[in-house]
């Protein structure tokens, strides 16, 4: 049979990265897959470089707008690592309570762009209405929606005051009410059971080699969290769970993700309910010259930063590892021998996020090619729901009424 | 310091090959080896239950100083092999044929650094842009920016 | 005024350029499109393809690889159009500005590619959902 070559891609009409894929297909199945990235490539660790090393918090945090609070927290690691310095107990608790928050809205995001690529973008408005009181809690903690700024060498730079403890526990029931709905609507309906299980499997095996990362990893029933492995902030402090889930597919990967939104909840209640008063930075006067290595588990999976000081005011070298950057080359894997229809759902699976990693796209244009947009790829996703929808006989209400009237 | 299995498996497997171990604290481990020994060492940590976290290069006097940061989630520890790809044109061997992992963590060195990777199975550039000029490598330490 | 900048004026649909950005401008302009900001109900919308779109909202600093595509993309768009800069990066660069694979802020681009293009900004770090708004009911009053 003929291969096509189908771009994946060129500006993405919803997903708010744009990326590009090449995708060999014989008639309706990818056998090949070819990814270009560099669109996204700003040079930010020769950028931090030329920083000091109370600045670079604010350039790492501008990595990416949704890990936000990720990067500086694993960059803080690394220094502290470097420093050997203990912070504040409160401090502590107070980085993690952000990097929760952050999960939360991260993962509230990502299913509702999953629910999108489905054609439920029922999900997609729901989902985000959630994720609205998670901003407006950061609004109220740090001052803005996105980047935080909270994360200092030493500590954090703003203390959560107690009156304000109220609204972060209301804000968690409702959050924690709106997964609630997620998880049953994920569990009961067998649309989305069709579309999502047994589709894109990443095997543990694979999941190894590749070295991915986040809940993907933990999709296929491996136990690996950074949180756990090699606590930092207040993780070894308070009790929590790892959220895996078997199989690998795209349904396992939502499973963990919703589960670690609940979890996530638990983690921050935990966290106010044992914070105490008291400093919130350790003094730190100079870094000396040596090396450090931090990590932090980000939504999408561990983040890396490796800083190496000679003792001036400014980093040597500082090198940035995101978690997509291991788990954008599992699509490998996880996208041959599978409909071009899903492909699009398979990729999003993983939360990719160029930011971090690199972004693409780009119009490719050829006599031989037949092209398809992102658009498109969207589109036969949600056909095919549709199709489903009606194989399986559930047909929305104002269908179903459309058609009875038909019948008469 | 609790010990670590597999560093001490690495210890008795490469023997007097190792140049220096510096146990940092009982979280950060950093082992100093010649270029050739890389890919046992490499083999050994995997075994042991380790993860290729990512490899960072670093430009100095000699060479680029190639840093891999092995995560080992039981042991909860972190051994970096560092060794060392010597100037003027700095070349390494490649472990992507055998460790996918590795893939894109060497061509993002090859381009940001130069460092060849040698059987590398996809030594396309993967960061810069298509414009930008052959044997320019931003990181490098007398990259003075582009000609505008 | 010429018709087809009254055209513009209603329901413009708009196209979201992402150059090379931290992803956090993009999920601001998602995000006026669900049930909090909610604009579609003044019949802004967003399209899949530069051709059916009034207005770009680019976010980012561009960068090198990211040029050559934004020109073809602007060439697509139908004109006229209003191009949005949104947030600091699209702005100034602010922080990348000394970046090697940084080329500049959006009004620099824009000034090789078209320059009689009609050009909003709306800054922020990242710009908030309501100055988003307040800048198109802005942009679109002054057409």
């Amino acid at each position: 049979m003929k291969t096509v070559v189908v771009p994946l891609g060129p500006f993405h009409p919803l997903l708010e990265e744009a990326e590009y894929f090449k995708l060999f297909v014989e008639g309706e199945t990818v056998v090949d897959m070819d990814l270009k990235v560099g669109y996204m490539h700003r040079g930010i660790e020769k950028l931090c470089e030329s920083k000091t090393f109370d600045q670079v918090p604010f350039v790492v945090e501008r990595i990416c707008g949704i890990c936000s609070t990720s990067h500086p927290l694993a960059y803080v690691n690394a220094v502290e690592d470097l420093l050997g310095v203990e912070i504040p107990e409160r401090a502590k608790y107070i980085r993690t309570i952000i990097a929760e928050l952050e999960r939360i809205h991260s993962h509230l995001l990502w299913m509702g762009l999953a629910g999108h690529f489905i054609g439920y973008d029922t999900v997609f408005m729901w989902a985000w209405r959630y994720r609205e009181p998670v901003l407006d809690l950061f609004e109220l903690i740090s001052g803005n929606r996105n980047h935080y700024a909270m994360m200092n060498v030493g500590g954090v730079r703003r203390d959560i005051k107690e009156d304000d403890y109220g609204q972060i526990l209301s804000t968690l029931d409702e959050v924690r009410g709106g997964t609630e709905l997620f998880i049953g609507a994920v569990m009961d309906d067998p649309v989305i059971h069709a579309r999502t299980k047994g589709i894109g499997v990443l095997t543990p095996e694979d999941a190894r080699a590749y070295g991915t990362l986040g809940p993907t990893v933990r999709g296929s029933g491996i136990p690996d969290d950074i949180r756990r492995d090699d606590p930092y902030a207040a993780y070894d402090m308070i009790e929590w769970d790892i959220c895996t889930y078997e199989g690998g597919d795209v349904f396992a990967k939502t499973a963990v993700r919703l589960l670690e939104t609940v979890e996530a909840t638990n983690i921050i209640r935990r966290c106010v309910e044992q914070m105490r008063p008291g400093p919130i930075c350790a003094d730190v006067q100079t870094i000396p010259a040596g090396e450090g290595l931090g990590h932090a588990e980000a939504p999408r999976g561990e983040v890396l930063h490796y800083v190496r000081s000679d003792g001036s005011s400014r980093p040597v070298r500082h090198k940035v590892r995101a978690p997509s950057l291991m788990n954008i080359p599992s699509f490998k894997v996880t996208c041959i021998g599978e409909k071009i229809a899903d492909a699009a759902l398979i990729t999003a699976a993983v939360d990719p996020c160029y930011c971090c990693t690199e972004r693409t796209a780009a119009v490719e244009k050829g006599s031989d090619k037949a092209v398809l947009t992102g658009g498109d790829l969207v589109e036969m996703s949600r056909r095919k729901t549709a199709q489903i929808r009606n194989d399986l006989g559930c047909v929305p209400p104002v269908e179903k009424l459309v058609r009875g009237i038909m019948a008469r | 310091m609790a010990e670590s299995k597999t560093l001490e498996g690495l210890r008795q497997k490469l023997g007097e090959k190792i140049r220096d171990i510096e146990e940092k604290n009982e979280r950060r481990t950093y082992v100093k080896l010649f270029e050739a020994d890389l890919p046992d060492a490499a083999r050994l940590l995997l075994d042991g239950g380790g993860r290729l976290a990512i490899i960072t290069g670093i430009d100095t006097r000699n060479g680029i100083e190639l840093l891999y940061h092995f995560f080992l989630a039981e042991e909860h520890r972190f051994i970096t092999v560092k060794v060392l790809a010597r100037k003027p044109q700095p070349r390494m061997v490649s472990l992507a044929p055998w460790l996918p992992a590795a893939n894109w963590a060497e061509r993002e060195i090859q381009d940001l650094l130069g460092v060849t990777f040698d059987n590398h199975p996809d030594p396309r550039r993967l960061l810069l842009a298509d414009s930008w000029p052959e044997g320019v490598h931003p990181l490098r330490r007398d990259f003075r920016g582009l000609p505008k | 005024m010429k018709p087809s900048l009254w055209g513009l004026k209603k329901s413009p649909w708009v196209y979201h350029v992402a150059l090379s950005p931290c992803n956090n401008c993009d999920i601001e302009i998602l995000d006026v499109l669900t049930p909090k900001f909610d604009v579609e109900r003044f019949g802004i919308k967003l399209v899949g393809s530069p051709r059916h779109a009034d207005a770009l909202l680019v976010t980012g600093a561009i960068n090198r690889h990211v040029l050559p595509r934004f020109k073809e993309l602007y060439e697509q768009t139908a004109k006229p159009c209003v191009v949005f800069a949104i947030g600091s990066c699209a702005l100034s660069s602010t922080m990348f500005r000394d970046s090697y694979n940084i080329v500049g802020p959006l009004e620099e681009v824009m000034k090789e590619i078209d320059p009689n293009a009609i050009i909003a900004y709306v800054p922020g770090c990242p710009a908030k959902p309501e100055a988003i708004i307040a800048g198109v009911v802005k942009a679109l009053n002054a057409l």
